[in-house]
């Protein structure tokens, strides 16, 4: 702790001070950003996830051009009045049409959007369980449902230290190199989180770095107005200036009937040699209407916010407006946030996401139960502060990395325990993930000597449990799902039994390690330290350069089955 | 140990406050100085501004003392201040 004071400036001490912040900057927002790593790694199959919890829900997608078709057709019927349309099409991932509008006038109490989903084949909305799906963990990541705009700043915010975090212990790293290639389960303790919490990290780093960053990017506009408001008088200028595909149109007040927009997405696609990916009708029925398509987010990295777009004329189909590229630049920022987004990657490339993303979970987790682990090594007994410090931080690591996964898990069972039919039951299923992580929280300040295992052992065996209520309450379970094929819902419960399996042996360890004295105990501290210093250089000595690759590969597969839960391909 | 905290709540203030002043100065003079189109400078100086916070983070728990922390944060924030006021100058 005294490293932030250092007097002898260098090399040495730059590494004491970097090591001093990086323990800090990752300790005070390190249960948000375990949070925020978990739900944004799930995240990546939010429309996966929407589909097991929807599971009445079966149908085929259809091609976009017919798609838009129907959709017109029942927007015309159901709401011709209304300000503004959207329709995305169906796509392999989402196979149903999916339709948002904009009522010109709601009561009051009355949402100002309506959302509808429609069965391509019949064109008829298609009515499911309510629940919020995948969304819910796309929109806890970055707002950690805390009103608008405080929870996206406080996301941001979290982001910051994270990149602060991994800057610092970079620079804190002496042997960036030789750590990748250091696993010493066997030696127990601190030095296994340390060299776990060291492989996570680095063999990840580029996408940590990666995503850290680009995470505050997407969020530029709000964070760093200076650099707009130096040129721009407001930052909505800025934002048509560079998002022209939104633009929103005032309405000329005469009534005038909508051109067809079936042809001019083939139209559209042709030019692209692309898919289609949303439509937005300005002001429908009036003389000023405007149709703008958007190209599929998935046909290019750079795709993620600004996708290529083409604007028609929505009275006579006259193509009034289009962009295909950007300046360099913005090409760059595209990129950056399309690496974010991820809504470009493939489906083998999306579950290496997954995986790296839960290594990224797993590089917070053990970041935190290092800093106990370091921390208790030095304490001095009898230290009742130091003591209570201790027990904090041990009962918010086992409360929120055991907990926010039961959470998760409490979720998916809520999901398909409560009635079909209550009211207000999306609500309940996000009340379930918070009652989880509460009480998990709790426990693990009420049973300071077992909450890890047995909190393990909750999330584990909630874990287990959803394929099996799954089983229980549908037709679509494991023993369905595999013979059909069908790997949404089989790739989600198998996903889900693999992570219990993780959780459960996370348990066993537990239990083992309180059953088992400190190891570490005997030593004089100095010896101690030494030892911390050569869990960095170990790997130059010939001994264990040898023993350490043996190590390196369990590291890798169990990096693999790393904390992942409730998923799907 | 008093002494300590101080110093420690002195240097969270220069790295967070005063990198958050200096990323914003960093932002507001590439917005106008960068030679590209205004869009372009913009975004890529919003962008630039969150590696420069970064630095500025860096810097401050990195430097000897509380004292060239907050001048090694402030010293340059008011430099990149000064050259963004300097083009309004120019520009009016």
């Amino acid at each position: 702790m005294k490293a932030a004071k250092h007097k002898h400036p260098g090399e040495e001490g730059l590494r004491q001070s970097m090591s001093w912040l990086h323990t800090w900057a990752g300790l005070i927002f390190g249960w948000v950003l375990f949070a925020m790593f978990l739900t944004g790694s799930l995240a990546f199959f939010r429309p996966e996830i929407t589909r097991w919890m929807q599971p009445e829900i079966q149908v085929q997608p259809a091609p976009a051009v017919q798609a838009v078709a129907t959709a017109q057709r029942y927007l015309a019927e159901h709401a011709p009045d209304a300000k503004r349309w959207f329709i995305a099409p169906p796509s392999d991932r989402e196979p149903l049409i999916q339709l948002l509008y904009q009522v010109p006038k709601p009561k009051p109490g009355e949402r100002g959007f309506v959302r509808v989903k429609l069965d391509a084949a019949t064109g008829e909305p298609v009515t499911a369980r309510q629940t919020r799906g995948g969304d819910f963990f796309y929109r806890f990541h970055f707002e950690l449902e805390t009103a608008f705009p405080w929870g996206r700043w406080l996301a941001s915010i979290a982001g910051m230290f994270m990149l602060v975090a991994i800057i610092s212990g970079i620079i804190t790293h002496k042997k960036i190199f030789a750590d990748f290639f250091t696993f010493r389960p066997g030696k127990g303790g601190q030095r296994a989180w340390m060299d776990g919490h060291n492989v996570l990290s680095v063999l990840g780093l580029p996408f940590h770095l990666m995503i850290t960053f680009s995470g505050l990017v997407l969020f530029m506009v709000m964070l760093m107005p200076a650099g707009i408001q130096a040129v721009y008088d407001n930052p909505r200028q800025f934002t048509s200036e560079v998002f022209k595909a939104n633009k929103i149109t005032p309405p000329l007040n005469q009534p005038a009937p909508l051109v067809e927009i079936a042809p001019l997405v083939e139209q559209a696609q042709q030019h692209w040699q692309g898919r289609l990916g949303r439509v937005t009708v300005n002001n429908p029925g009036d003389a000023g209407a405007t149709i703008t398509l958007l190209r599929n987010v998935g046909d290019g990295v750079s795709y993620g916010l600004l996708a290529p777009f083409m604007r028609f004329d929505g009275v006579t189909g006259a193509l009034q407006e289009s962009e295909d590229d950007h300046s360099a630049t913005v090409v760059t920022t595209g990129v950056i946030t399309g690496l974010h987004l991820g809504l470009f990657a493939e489906p083998l490339l999306r579950w290496f996401y997954f995986i790296v993303s839960l290594a990224g979970t797993a590089m917070v987790a053990t970041g935190l139960v290092l800093w106990i682990a370091k921390r208790r090594q030095k304490a001095r007994p009898g230290d009742t502060r130091e003591a209570f410090s201790l027990r904090l931080v041990d009962g918010l690591n086992a409360g929120t990395i055991a907990g926010v996964v039961f959470g998760v898990a409490a979720l998916f069972l809520a999901n398909r325990l409560l009635p079909a039919d209550m009211p207000g039951r999306q609500v309940w299923e996000v009340r379930a993930f918070f009652i989880a992580w509460g009480l998990s929280l709790v426990y693990a300040f009420l049973f300071q000597r077992r909450k890890w295992q047995d909190l393990l052992g909750i999330a584990a065996a909630a874990l287990a449990l959803v394929p099996v209520v799954n089983a229980l309450t549908t037709d679509r379970h494991l023993g369905v799902s595999l013979p059909q094929g069908d790997w949404v819902m089989a790739g989600f419960d198998l996903t889900c039994l693999a992570s219990a399996l993780f959780f459960a042996w996370m348990a066993v360890k537990a239990a083992r390690a309180r059953k088992a004295p400190a190891r570490t105990a005997g030593k004089p501290r100095a010896a101690r330290n030494e030892a911390v210093k050569a869990a960095v250089a170990a790997t130059a000595h010939t001994p264990a350069t040898a023993a350490a690759h043996e190590p390196a590969v369990p590291a890798a597969v169990h990096r693999t089955a790393f904390e992942p839960r409730g998923d799907t391909p | 140990m008093m002494r300590y905290r101080l110093a420690v709540f002195s240097r969270a203030t220069a790295a967070i406050l005063g990198g958050y002043a200096l990323a914003s100065a960093a932002a507001a003079c590439l917005a106008v100085w960068l030679p590209m189109g205004r869009a372009d400078a913009v975004t890529a100086a919003q962008m630039l501004s969150f590696v420069v916070y970064a630095c500025g983070v860096i810097w401050v728990f990195a430097t000897r003392n509380a004292w060239r922390a907050w001048a090694g944060i402030l010293g340059p924030a008011a430099l990149l201040g000064g050259l963004f006021l300097a083009h309004r100058l120019v520009a009016v």
